[in-house]
């Protein structure tokens, strides 16, 4: 038993590991298959199937909430409900006729849900954001020091290069025609460069974290110690 | 002034006003809206993973036919065991679909990670300086040494290291400032989206 709970997922880590990496080096078919059913397939099922178990889980405690009577108990009635109604609106053709394959086409109740009810809701949330991101800017764009200025600096040229208005405010001929124009530098040139550094040290590590998995040093992923 | 009369655009317009009323406070029409919104999603999320990802790679290939295929039982038990999660006494179980999930990516990424990211990234950084175009490439290959070399942790940041460290930190203030910029002017032209619709699909403004 403890080799199925310890050592089994170790040795599939390393085989799996190795054979996608290596595949890489060796320019064959078998090789570009294993690639392929990796991606293209085993994936994509252990991904759904991971999604599947979050729904589960959210279900779950919802439900558990409800049964519970915990506070705000009535909201997870419409979050059960909205979700019922969304699935089988999505997945009962039974249920609504003609729905097979039509499931996501155009004119169907489910699609009526994505855009009046999902899209609104998804795009207002979102904008929501605007609000509270001001406010955030004024308490972190306060120049208190020479990085916090650089950061206020870079932040209202952005904003102000971004929108019609920037057009308008004309520059010295040696920086640029507009504000635009010193927004897009800024975005192309001191911002790619520390994003770009900023993406070496991720790819870096990712390597690293990546040749640990591999050869199991690195078990996080493994959960508890059961 | 014509006020819609589509039904959907009635409950777009009220789900766009219970979600604004949190600018308020929080209150019961944001929660019952973030509630409807949670279920809706999941709702939403899980049928377009069955019919995009389950119909094809396994319903279809286990279905009898020209495209039947067994390898498909491997994944889908490794799926299974993912699921068995929720049971306590199998969730050990998921350990082997995980290893074969993160170690697959992870084999994945160490050579397309170094020759699809790492190298054209370093690539693009060292680029000739030219008598017309100096200026840009110079600033790009300092910044981006001058950041690195601050979260270079080996060596102390004293001295010579100490000051370039010091303007990676300037260069990272600038780009930190550049995205929150174009947050914001992302999230407030999604705002502007909605306040159009509301007042033009809604309530049928003059546009």
């Amino acid at each position: 038993m403890m080799f199925l709970r310890k050592r089994l997922p170790i040795i599939l880590a390393f085989i799996t590991g190795m054979l996608l990496w290596l595949q890489f080096y060796i320019p064959s078919r078998m090789a570009s298959n294993v690639l392929t059913s990796f991606t293209q397939s085993w994936a994509i099922i252990l991904a759904s199937s991971a999604l599947f178990l979050g729904i589960l889980s959210a279900v779950h405690h919802h439900w558990t909430k409800i049964k519970l009577h915990k506070k705000g108990y009535a909201y997870s009635y419409i979050t059960l409900v909205s979700f019922a109604i969304t699935f089988i609106a999505g997945m009962a053709w039974w249920i609504f006729p003609g729905f097979i394959a039509k499931n996501m086409a155009n004119g169907s109740f489910f699609t009526w849900i994505f855009d009046n009810i999902f899209t609104p809701l998804a795009a207002t949330m979102f904008s929501l954001l605007a609000f509270f991101i001001a406010s955030a800017a004024f308490r972190a764009f306060r120049a208190r020091s020479f990085e916090a200025t650089a950061l206020l600096i870079a932040g209202c040229i952005v904003m102000l290069g971004r929108v019609p208005i920037g057009e308008l405010i004309p520059m010295p001929a040696f920086i640029g025609d507009d504000l635009s124009d010193v927004a897009g530098w800024i975005m192309n040139a001191p911002n790619s460069a520390a994003q770009r550094a900023i993406m070496i040290g991720v790819i870096l590590s990712q390597v690293a974290i990546s040749i640990r998995i591999i050869f199991g040093i690195e078990r996080t992923y493994m959960g508890g110690s059961d | 002034m014509s006020l819609s009369m589509d039904i959907g655009v009635w409950i777009a317009a009220g789900l766009t006003l219970l979600i604004f009323s949190f600018i308020y406070k929080d209150n019961p029409a944001f929660k019952f809206a973030e509630a409807l919104f949670l279920g809706v999603s999941l709702g939403y999320t899980s049928v377009n993973t069955y019919w995009s990802n389950i119909v094809p790679q396994v319903v279809i290939p286990l279905t009898p036919g020209s495209s039947f295929n067994p390898w498909v039982l491997l994944p889908l038990f490794l799926g299974l065991c993912i699921v068995l999660r929720v049971v306590p006494q199998l969730s050990w179980m998921s350990r082997m679909a995980f290893a074969v999930y993160i170690a697959g990516y992870a084999g994945l990424a160490i050579p397309t990670e170094i020759s699809g990211r790492l190298l054209p990234q370093v690539g693009s950084t060292m680029q000739p300086l030219t008598a017309g175009n100096w200026f840009t490439p110079l600033v790009i290959l300092v910044g981006v040494f001058c950041t690195m070399m601050y979260f270079f942790f080996s060596l102390e940041h004293k001295g010579a290291v100490g000051k370039i460290s010091r303007l990676g930190v300037v260069f990272v203030m600038v780009s930190f400032g550049a995205s929150f910029g174009y947050t914001v002017m992302a999230r407030v032209s999604l705002l502007i989206g909605r306040i159009q619709f509301l007042f033009f699909e809604w309530l049928g403004l003059p546009n």
